[in-house]
């Protein structure tokens, strides 16, 4: 019951993009097409997990017991960059196809914040190892979520015959505005 | 190469290890400020120091903190560090004034997150919500919205965010009565 | 004149925000109201300002194959120096921004500038470049939070202007895109 509450909280309540500001430079950058944004998700997803692993397991065997917790954001960072170029690696040997799909994506996690968002915000909720787990895979499935709603609707978009000042950027806010109103209707459902 | 790597990071952590230490007590002090500023601002005068020989009391999965308060050696009230996880931002703190008659006198915020505009009318700067609780028992005052059958008069439009706030309040009155026992 | 230039640059024609579109996050997190989207943008300028220097300083001396990790580095331990000097001196800005301290540390512009300019350039020009694009950066949040707390809370610095209810939802995180999207258009419209 408890981690679906989590689940739910992650996904549409505090949706990662939508109300947290967690990633928007590649909700604004990848999302012009279905099949690449789902792309990134899948490569934020497996990388956010991991991520979450690694960075749980060095601060609560590491970097507290040594008392050198000032040292979070450092040591973070450079998990994440590093995890992403092995994770490359790894793809490239593993699985070629995978790594077809995902591989143009994963340059490009190394300053998605929300990873190192998700990281720092597992430590501050307190979570235990399992229920970090569950917290970082739903709000990449959130991050999924609004990344293919977005993608879905400026490939509408593309047809419509937008005022000259706002083309670009400006559209793209204000229709994620229009989405994080959406998802405001979620507040409450947990609780 | 991996030489420069190694250099640049013991650069890194000598410069940081420096700046930590020469921090880490204005850190120290600026946070135990805020812990003696809002219990200043929850409890009648004082003249000892209440913040020094605090008692903890783990309720509901979180700790609370009991500062007892005297003036010319006697007791003026008690200063409980409370809090509720079921704000609508996550966690809400407060700091509850309880007289010795254990009414309570006052209540300050010490951390929220609830959303600017609704739920932050919960800080007596932002609105006259908290001002209710001023001077009631809460054995003879209900502790929850109007809405839950309580006596408390909830936030418009934040009724979450005030029933974490009377659950927090709830929670330091419970605390209080454990810990006066003692 | 070029000098100059490498100061003024990052204000208007290559805006941080406005123009070039980057470091969206902390942008669109942090400027609930003028005085918080400040607090952002002066520390991102002192992270700013610290790693273009040292970068442009120790670039000749570090191998291109550990470059981006060398940056990383230095960009965190800056990022780690502010989060601790707010912890200490500014303590009830630093619980606002909260989470999006750290976060400086993934913001686009800081590594951008590094790869694009400091590694190029002398101490002194990175200095400029910084504090332009920094005062860009800060400028375009401290609007964007002024927007959004006049509309959404009738003030701007806390100040009470309008009386009454305001418009709520350009507090709240869709008028933060909302408000954004609004400013970029004025922005684009102005510049041509």
């Amino acid at each position: 019951m408890e981690y679906l509450l989590i689940v739910i909280a992650a996904i549409f309540v505090n949706n990662v993009v939508l109300s947290q500001f967690l990633g928007i430079c590649p909700f604004l950058g990848v999302s012009s097409k279905i099949s690449t944004s789902i792309g990134m998700s899948g490569a934020v997803a497996f990388v956010m997990v991991l991520a979450t692993i690694v960075t749980f397991l060095l601060q609560h065997y590491v970097l507290v017991p040594l008392g050198i917790d000032f040292m979070q954001t450092i040591v973070f960072i450079l998990v994440i960059a590093s995890l992403v170029q092995m994770v490359e690696i790894v793809l490239k040997k593993v699985s070629p196809p995978l790594y077809q799909a995902l591989g143009v994506f994963l340059p490009l996690i190394t300053t998605n914040c929300a990873v190192l968002g998700v990281a720092i915000m597992v430590i501050k909720k307190e979570f235990g190892l399992l229920e970090g787990v569950v917290y970082s895979f739903s709000t990449a499935i959130g991050f999924g979520l609004a990344m293919v709603i977005m993608a879905g609707i400026r490939e509408q978009m593309e047809l419509a015959d937008i005022p000259k000042g706002m083309r670009g950027t400006p559209i793209t806010l204000l229709t994620a505005g229009i989405l994080a109103l959406a998802f405001m209707g979620f507040a409450g459902l947990v609780k | 190469m991996l030489l420069t790597l190694m250099v640049i990071a013991l650069a890194a952590s000598l410069l940081l290890s420096f700046v930590y230490s020469s921090t880490k007590a204005p850190i120290d002090k600026a946070k135990a400020d805020k812990v003696n500023s809002a219990i200043k601002a929850v409890l009648p005068e004082f003249d000892n120091q209440p913040s020094e020989a605090a008692d903890t009391l783990v309720l509901d999965g979180g700790q609370l903190m009991l500062y007892r308060a005297t003036h010319n050696g006697e007791a003026v009230g008690t200063a409980i560090r409370t809090f509720s996880k079921n704000g609508f931002g996550g966690t809400i703190e407060l700091m509850v004034g309880f007289l010795p008659d254990s009414s309570i006198h006052s209540i300050a915020v010490v951390g929220h997150n609830e959303t600017p505009g609704l739920g932050d009318k919960i800080d007596p700067q932002k609105s006259d919500f908290s001002l209710q609780f001023a001077g009631k028992r809460p054995g003879q005052f209900q502790l929850s919205v109007k809405k839950d059958g309580g006596d408390v008069d909830a936030i418009t439009a934040s009724t979450i965010s005030s029933r974490a706030y009377c659950d927090a309040v709830q929670r330091a009155y419970t605390a209080l009565q454990k810990g006066g026992a003692q | 004149m070029s000098r100059l230039n490498n100061l003024t640059r990052g204000l208007i024609h290559e805006n941080p925000i406005f123009v070039i579109v980057l470091g969206m996050c902390p942008t669109l997190a942090t400027t609930s109201s003028a005085l918080n989207g400040l607090g952002m943008g002066m520390a991102t300028l002192f992270v700013l300002m610290g790693s273009n220097v040292v970068i442009s300083l120790i670039a000749r001396f570090i191998p291109d194959k550990v470059r981006i990790p060398s940056y990383i580095v230095v960009i965190a331990t800056f990022v780690t120096i502010i989060d601790l000097l707010m912890q200490a001196y500014t303590q009830s800005l630093y619980e606002t921004l909260g989470l999006f301290i750290p976060l400086i540390v993934v913001n686009c512009i800081v590594l951008g500038r590094a790869e694009a300019f400091a590694n190029k350039n002398g101490a002194f020009d990175s200095l400029l470049d910084a504090l332009g694009m920094g005062l860009g950066f800060t400028l375009a949040l401290t609007l964007l939070g002024a927007v959004r707390e006049l509309l959404g809370a009738g003030s701007v610095f806390g100040l009470q202007l309008v009386q009454g209810d305001a418009i709520l939802v350009f507090v709240l995180a869709p008028g933060a895109f909302i408000a954004l999207a609004y400013l970029i258009a004025i922005f684009n419209r102005i510049k041509r």
